[in-house]
């Protein structure tokens, strides 16, 4: 209650092309914050309510035109749930080898005596901007027996040259005494980096294993390409075939009498499905929040 | 004289590599041994594009045909369509999304309870933990002909079937996704603006355009260039997943690029060697985009390039 005297007459200080300003400025900023949540609102309340109903009049809150059938459909179909399944298998192991291997790399590309770090750079920095496309990987997959195993979606970016170059930055501001203090010889590294350095490294190293856990978990390129089994697929190739190619599972819609009747509750189906699939990260990501500044600030010293 | 100083560096690099093996054989070679497989592998496999290539028979027992696949690509009609797609769709997403979190930045930097900041930032990072897929799905419902948009406007327009529509959906829909995500690493800098500097300003009355021109402005100025530049670097990399999405076939005319063909072209007709080669050309486009962007870059501000 003191507070707000005493900011109103710090806004009111402000000359007045400030002022029009400022309130243009929060309007701006207010009207993208709406811009974000009223979708997200609007398919929240659009899942619970009868196909019917939203076709023709849109939003009601004649709660006797709510339903719960559409998360029922999908809570009981399987192939939602082996997507799922999958994608956190996909996803944990991912991360976990992704983040090993880069951190790792991370730590001799960081220091200064390290003989071959121009020749490492050069050859990582190389496969940034150039790389033989879709068709070479391709085959070469197949060359190696890997297509349709999870293999072939964890190993090609089991190596990340970006987050590569946000870790050295990383280590790099640690400051030297910490090693020195370690008296390491040459021969103890592995000691030194997994006892002393990764433990006061803990920020960087979850910012990079989110950023990989998110983005395995929302991708779908390369399970499309490499994955044609339908036991092996990803959550996402399970939405895409129900949110963008309008083929919901079989199980889901088949006893409905009329296609009228079945495009309905295929149109219902698409929002409970959305927000069962969503709800795992997005309640997940506000527990991350204070990592996300130190990954920013790490990934824009990168010069 | 030479010769001798090299042999010692050489001696004297082998000896380093003895005593620090671990930095080689443990923590190097995992990530040499991924990169070199299914990074410079693949690069090998660019001699596809210029053969008629049989899966059956390899790259050396294909026909070669040399420059056949690109002569066929660069002459078609479809070639300019697809380019000038990709090219429109990626610059005119840079022209919009890449100020939006600039802006989003300076906005945010005007709010000054850190809470009410805090609260704000976690509403605008959401929509980056929705995927591509589920995006798509979002935006196909709010415009689809019976839904949320056409009811409010009281009309029936398809809007996924206009190509006129295609750029202006993808390149919104990015930023409603991205803008908020990518907003952070310039609200981090600004926030390390100097403090002093800023009352400073404020004290000899300066209002709050001059505030951002001589503190704020500063403080994210480097940063900005390095985004702009690597973004440059992407043009040609734009988005597949999401076009693929956002794709019926009522919007082809705009919706196909080059990226969408080379997937189609290759893996779904099976045309190896003609994929491969539009997959070159747009590789090297892009590779030429961003030796041209940083040869201007390092123009404007004094050498300094990437």
């Amino acid at each position: 209650m003191n507070k707000q005297p005493k900011k109103k007459s710090e806004f009111a200080k402000q000359p007045f092309g400030d002022k029009v300003l400022l309130v243009c400025g929060y309007c701006l900023l207010g009207l993208f914050v709406v811009a974000i949540i009223v979708p997200m609102v609007y398919i929240i309340l659009a899942s619970f309510i009868d196909p019917i109903t939203l076709q023709n009049k849109g939003l009601t809150f004649d709660f006797s035109k709510w339903t719960l059938t559409a998360y029922k459909r999908v809570m009981e179909n399987s192939q939602i749930w082996v997507g799922f399944k999958n994608a956190v298998i996909y996803s944990v192991t991912s991360t976990a080898l992704t983040t090993m291997l880069t951190l790792l790399a991370a730590y001799p590309m960081s220091r200064d005596d390290f003989r071959g770090r121009g020749f490492f750079n050069i050859m990582f920095v190389i496969t940034m901007y150039f790389g033989g496309g879709l068709i070479p990987t391709y085959l070469l997959m197949n060359n190696l027996g890997l297509l349709n195993t999870i293999w072939a979606i964890i190993l090609p970016p089991a190596f990340n040259v970006y987050n590569m170059i946000v870790a050295r930055t990383y280590y790099q501001g640690i400051p030297k005494d910490l090693r020195e203090a370690a008296d390491v010889d040459g021969a103890n590294e592995m000691v030194y980096f997994f006892q002393i350095l990764l433990p006061v490294c803990m920020p960087i190293i979850a910012t990079l294993a989110m950023w990989q856990f998110v983005g395995m978990w929302n991708s779908y390129f390369d399970a499309m390409v490499y994955l044609n089994d339908s036991a092996k697929q990803p959550l996402q190739l399970v939405l895409r075939s129900i949110l963008i190619q309008n083929q919901p599972e079989p199980g889901m819609v088949a006893d409905m009498q009329s296609t009228a009747e079945r495009a309905q509750l295929a149109e219902l189906l698409k929002y409970a499905t959305i927000i069962i699939s969503s709800l795992p990260l997005l309640v997940m990501y506000p527990f991350f929040q204070r990592y996300f500044e130190a990954g920013a600030m790490a990934g824009a010293v990168k010069g | 004289m030479k010769d001798k100083s090299k042999g010692a560096s050489l001696h004297s690099t082998l000896v380093y590599m003895q005593h620090h093996w671990q930095l080689y054989a443990l923590f190097m070679l995992p990530a040499v041994a991924i990169t070199i497989i299914f990074r410079y592998i693949p690069m090998g496999g660019i001699a596809i594009a210029f053969t008629e290539y049989n899966p059956i028979r390899g790259i050396f027992g294909s026909e070669w045909v040399g420059f056949a696949h690109f002569q066929r690509f660069l002459s078609s009609p479809d070639f300019m369509k697809y380019l000038i797609n990709t090219l429109k769709l990626s610059i005119f997403g840079l022209l919009w999304g890449f100020p939006a979190p600039i802006l989003l930045a300076f906005l945010l930097n005007r709010i000054n309870s850190a809470k009410i900041k805090q609260k704000i930032q976690l509403v605008l990072y959401m929509p980056n933990f929705i995927s591509v897929i589920v995006l798509c799905g979002i935006v196909r419902i709010l415009l689809s002909v019976t839904g949320p948009i056409n009811l409010f406007l009281g009309t029936t327009i398809n809007f996924m079937t206009m190509p006129e529509a295609f750029r202006t959906i993808f390149i919104a829909s990015g930023i409603w996704q991205g803008a908020g995500w990518a907003s952070i690493m310039y609200t981090a800098a600004l926030s390390n603006a100097s403090k002093e500097l800023k009352e400073a300003a404020v004290l000899d009355g300066a209002n709050i355009i001059q505030q951002i021109m001589t503190v704020e402005w500063p403080a994210i100025k480097d940063l900005v260039l390095i985004q702009f530049i690597m973004s440059v670097g992407n043009i040609m990399s734009v988005g597949f997943e999401k076009a693929y999405a956002l794709q019926t076939d009522m919007n082809m005319a705009t919706s196909e690029i080059i990226s969408t063909y080379v997937y189609k072209k290759g893996l779904l007709d099976g045309d190896y060697g003609f994929s491969t080669a539009v997959g070159l050309f747009n590789t090297v486009i892009n590779i030429i985009l961003l030796v041209l962007m940083n040869q201007v870059v390092k123009k404007m501000n004094d050498g300094k390039g990437l």
